[in-house]
């Protein structure tokens, strides 16, 4: 426990010190207040563009803005938030690997597990806390704004797209173990999302796949259904889990 | 006791073999040099001793235990230097060195105190200067102490001074040496002079095997006296002689070495001095030095 405990604060510290955690915190921030303003906005910004579309046949009546706008776009700002964090992490371990880093750690008798462990956790704990103070400033406003109970599953297609989260960070780790540069983790993750986005557009796949649950805003307006979503978190949280413990194996006989 | 044991080991990358049945022993309490050219198999060496690599055959036993590739409990008794050490830059040397003890599982308090310890006797400061803006001198030194942290059984250092100035390498060869008491030390390096100044033991690693090893006596004796130079008042003296007595290697313009030879042989040329009336400013036995017991075990 103390080699770990050991490790995870060198962890966190870096992420203080370099930087990523401001940026994240920025990140997060900017979509949480960017997603109810961007609603609120919304009126005011097609009413100056009514007289051009005007010109083009098109002619905008009364606009309808609610906590589902301001939802809708949260939902359809967390692929960048995603990505953004994916690109922050992809060095986690193979900057280690570049520099030789690890190499001291691990002759000092650290257990490869636990250095993997470390990793994961910290990378949880900034994925959960930068969503989480997403979701809290979009809920927020949202409340101050509107009334949030108008929307379906909200809590649900939240944590869908969470957990999709962390089975894309297990992917990140997965690929770490294996690859050495970070470009090739983020194209690895990258493949790995595009392998789950295409199966589901097989129909005898489409509830199978942890990309199913990125289908957020059918949860919200009740085109689909919570139940339905059942298969596709057991099978994202299974694949998460699964992720872990290839990446241990792998990275215990990777050449440091 | 020996610390370290090789045995038979052999190492391949493809299809270049390495390490050819690699044997050796380090006795406790040595400074052990481990000398070869650049690509000789020290690294590797090292890195397979650490569990870093893995070997394709043969054992090895640090303090009698087995060193397994991945999780190697040997490394329990091992401090590693690397040749270019590398840390956490944001860190300070005292956070990195607390790191380090926890991981080691030291208490807390032992690591307070053997950590401003060891930043004393390898010269850094205990502050808040961050280990980025070191230099590569600095984190050497900072190197060693987080080597020493645990009070190693086995300190294997790997080339330390490759890649310092000569007042970084007087600095870490000074430090290596004062540790020697407590510790037994592995020393990889091509750089001879080093290896005279700190080693007790010594060994060759050419072509993936221990072509020469003992102690820096023991290697000298090898090749004790054999080689004989002579010094002539003029060039034509030298040219002479060389007629006279063949085998003789020009080593300046009135210079003449002879490599191999027996105490009969030197009396014999002296005779010759004499029957001919040539004059000399000098004729020496030649003590070899390491870099000539060097030079003929890679066959140059």
């Amino acid at each position: 426990m103390k080699q770990f405990t050991a490790f995870i604060q060198k962890e966190f510290l870096e992420q203080l010190r370099s930087g990523k955690a401001m940026i994240l915190g920025t990140v997060c921030c900017m979509f949480g207040i960017m997603n109810p303003a961007t609603a609120k906005l919304l009126p005011w910004l097609l009413e100056i563009l009514s007289e051009q579309l005007s010109e083009n046949g098109m002619y905008i009546t009364e606009i309808q803005v609610d906590a589902l706008t301001s939802w809708t776009q949260f939902f359809k700002n967390m692929p960048v938030l995603l990505t953004v964090f994916i690109v922050l992490f992809s060095s986690i371990l193979t900057a280690e690997y570049q520099k030789g880093t690890l190499i001291n750690i691990v002759t000092k008798g650290m257990k490869r597990w636990k250095i993997l462990i470390a990793k994961l956790l910290t990378m949880f704990v900034f994925w959960s806390a930068g969503y989480l103070v997403t979701f809290g400033i979009t809920y927020g406003y949202n409340a101050y704004f509107w009334d949030n109970n108008i929307v379906l599953n909200l809590l649900f297609a939240v944590f869908g797209y969470y957990l999709t989260g962390l089975w894309l960070i297990s992917v990140v780790l997965t690929a770490s173990c294996v690859l050495r540069s970070s470009s090739g983790v983020i194209l690895f993750t990258g493949a790995a999302f595009a392998v789950s986005y295409f199966l589901g557009l097989l129909p005898a796949f489409r509830e199978y796949v942890p990309t199913f649950l990125f289908r957020s805003n059918d949860l919200l307006t009740g085109v689909i259904h919570s139940d339905e979503c059942l298969a596709a978190i057991g099978i994202t949280f299974f694949l998460t889990i699964l992720n872990g413990f290839l990446s241990v194996l792998f990275f215990d006989k990777k050449a440091i | 006791m020996d610390i370290l044991r090789i045995s038979h080991v052999t190492k391949a990358f493809g299809t270049k073999k390495v390490l050819n049945d690699l044997n050796f022993s380090v006795p406790e309490h040595s400074v052990y040099g481990f000398i070869g050219q650049n690509g000789a198999g020290k690294t590797t060496t090292m890195k397979i001793v650490l569990g870093l690599l893995k070997r394709d055959q043969g054992e090895i036993l640090v303090n009698g235990e087995n060193v397994t590739f991945g999780q190697n409990n040997a490394n329990q008794y091992i401090g590693y230097l690397p040749d270019v050490p590398e840390f956490y830059d944001f860190m300070t040397s005292l956070e990195y060195l607390t790191m380090c003890g926890q991981i080691t599982g030291m208490l807390k308090k032992e690591i307070r105190e053997k950590s401003i310890e060891l930043l004393n006797l390898v010269g850094l400061d205990a502050d808040h200067k961050r280990i980025k803006g070191f230099s590569r001198g600095m984190k050497q030194r900072l190197g060693i102490a987080q080597a020493l942290l645990n009070s190693p059984k086995l300190l294997i250092c790997d080339e330390p001074t490759s890649a310092l100035d000569p007042m970084g390498r007087k600095e870490v060869l000074d430090i290596l040496s004062s540790v020697k008491e407590h510790t037994t030390v592995v020393f990889s390096t091509h750089i001879l002079s080093d290896v005279e100044r700190i080693c007790d033991r010594i060994a060759f690693l050419h072509e993936g095997k221990i072509a020469l090893s003992g102690t820096l006596e023991e290697i000298r004796n090898i090749r004790k006296g054999d080689r004989i130079e002579l010094e002539f008042l003029t060039e034509q003296d030298a040219k002479k002689f060389s007629e006279l007595c063949a085998g003789g290697k020009k080593t300046g313009r009135t210079k003449l070495l002879f490599s191999k030879k027996t105490e009969r042989d030197m009396l014999e040329m002296m005779k010759c001095l004499l029957q001919n009336q040539i004059s000399v400013v000098r004729l020496e036995r030649l003590e070899p030095t390491l870099e000539d017991l060097f030079l003929e075990v890679i066959g140059k």
